[in-house]
């Protein structure tokens, strides 16, 4: 790089850096500030009834809440290790939406 | 009238509650309105000292909370507004101490009394900051131009609609005020600090004051007077700026273009 395209590279001020950054973690937060008390609970009980018939890890599960105009959503991914299925289970079901 | 339950809080401490809560009280106390105001953290008792009343408090909030000392008693008059009341709280290391219905019962006898009634939080987001807010009919959110602070303020602003009374009830949502504290437009110009205009919009909350980094604060707090009576300083000229529109008065905000300092002034004048 040139002395030249250094000098005319506005460079961002830590200011404006700093407002980037509160607005993206302000909107990541503020989506699961108003998430109810149960989901939570949801994603442990259905961590503990898939895991009976497939491999998942613990953090293989995101359960979230949205809204898509009139209709709210329940999405619930669920990531299973390797593709195992343990003996017993059924078929495996990757990603639900209701 | 009615009287007005106000809360100053912020989430993060450090940002300047204490001293809006002293000068947000003293301010309103100057324009006419009889006023008190309340230390809610319970076990870190400040406020007698930042209003200079901290050889003066003989029974406390919980005291009163408890039955053990009525409203009166507790009250301390300040010396230097008849219309000014500092209810200062106690040291006890018992934090739940501050019991809803026993805060209620007070806060109720309180109105008959006051026209406004501010309520200076603790930090933090537990039991005693919760009390502070519960009963808020406004809500002065104190926020520093930094990134923890106002990540904080957003936190606290949510909590109010959704834990406070007004909410629970619901009834209209608490009134929530911005008020900018320890601004450096020298700094704002460098790009080194977050513009009011960055914080309001990131908050989306309406602006009451700018109040500017100034030296006479600490100076106010040194000597324990609110720095509202200090009108030559500018962090006094904008916290009596503040007071004004929240009363309902318009005023062009001050302090958000660097001033520069006269030579003379750097030799030989304060800030």
């Amino acid at each position: 790089m040139g002395f030249f395209s250094s000098l005319f590279r506005s460079k961002p001020t830590s200011a404006s850096i700093a407002k980037e950054r509160l607005k993206i973690v302000l909107a990541h937060e503020r989506a699961s500030n108003r998430a109810p008390d149960f989901l939570p609970v949801l994603q442990k009980e259905l961590l503990a009834v898939v895991g009976r018939y497939v491999e998942i890890s613990d953090d293989g599960i995101r359960v979230s809440l949205g809204a898509a105009g009139d209709t709210s959503t329940l999405e619930i991914n669920i990531e299973i290790e390797g593709g195992k299925v343990k003996k017993g289970g059924s078929g495996p079901a990757l990603s639900a939406a209701v | 009238m009615l009287a007005k339950v106000i809360v100053v809080t912020s989430g993060k401490g450090g940002v300047g509650k204490t001293t809006t809560s002293a000068a947000l009280a003293a301010g309103l106390a100057l324009r006419g309105h009889k006023t008190v105001v309340i230390d809610f953290d319970v076990g870190l008792r400040n406020l007698d000292l930042v209003m200079g009343c901290e050889r003066r408090v003989v029974f406390d909030f919980i005291n009163v909370i408890n039955g053990d000392a009525n409203l009166n008693q507790a009250l301390i008059k300040d010396k230097r507004h008849d219309n000014l009341f500092i209810f200062p709280t106690s040291q006890t290391r018992d934090k739940n101490a501050l019991k809803r219905e026993g805060v209620e019962r007070v806060m109720e006898e309180l109105k008959q009394q006051f026209e406004y009634i501010i309520c200076d939080s603790p930090a933090g987001i537990e039991h005693g900051a919760i009390t502070a807010l519960y009963f808020a009919d406004s809500a002065i959110i104190v926020t520093n131009p930094e990134v923890s602070s106002v990540r904080d303020s957003d936190r606290i602003i949510g909590i109010l609609a959704s834990k406070s009374r007004r909410a629970e009830r619901n009834e209209p949502a608490v009134e929530v005020h911005l008020l900018l504290t320890r601004y450096d437009a020298g700094r704002v110009a460098k790009g080194e600090m977050l513009a009011v205009d960055d914080v309001k919009e990131i908050l989306s909350i309406p602006l009451l004051g700018v109040i500017p980094e100034s030296e006479s604060v600490l100076r106010a707090s040194n000597t324990g007077t609110p720095v509202v009576f200090d009108e030559e300083s500018p962090a006094g000229r904008a916290y009596i700026d503040a007071v004004a529109r929240f009363l309902g008065e318009q005023r062009e905000m001050r302090f958000l273009k660097a001033e520069r300092r006269s030579f003379f002034r750097t030799l030989f004048g304060r800030a």
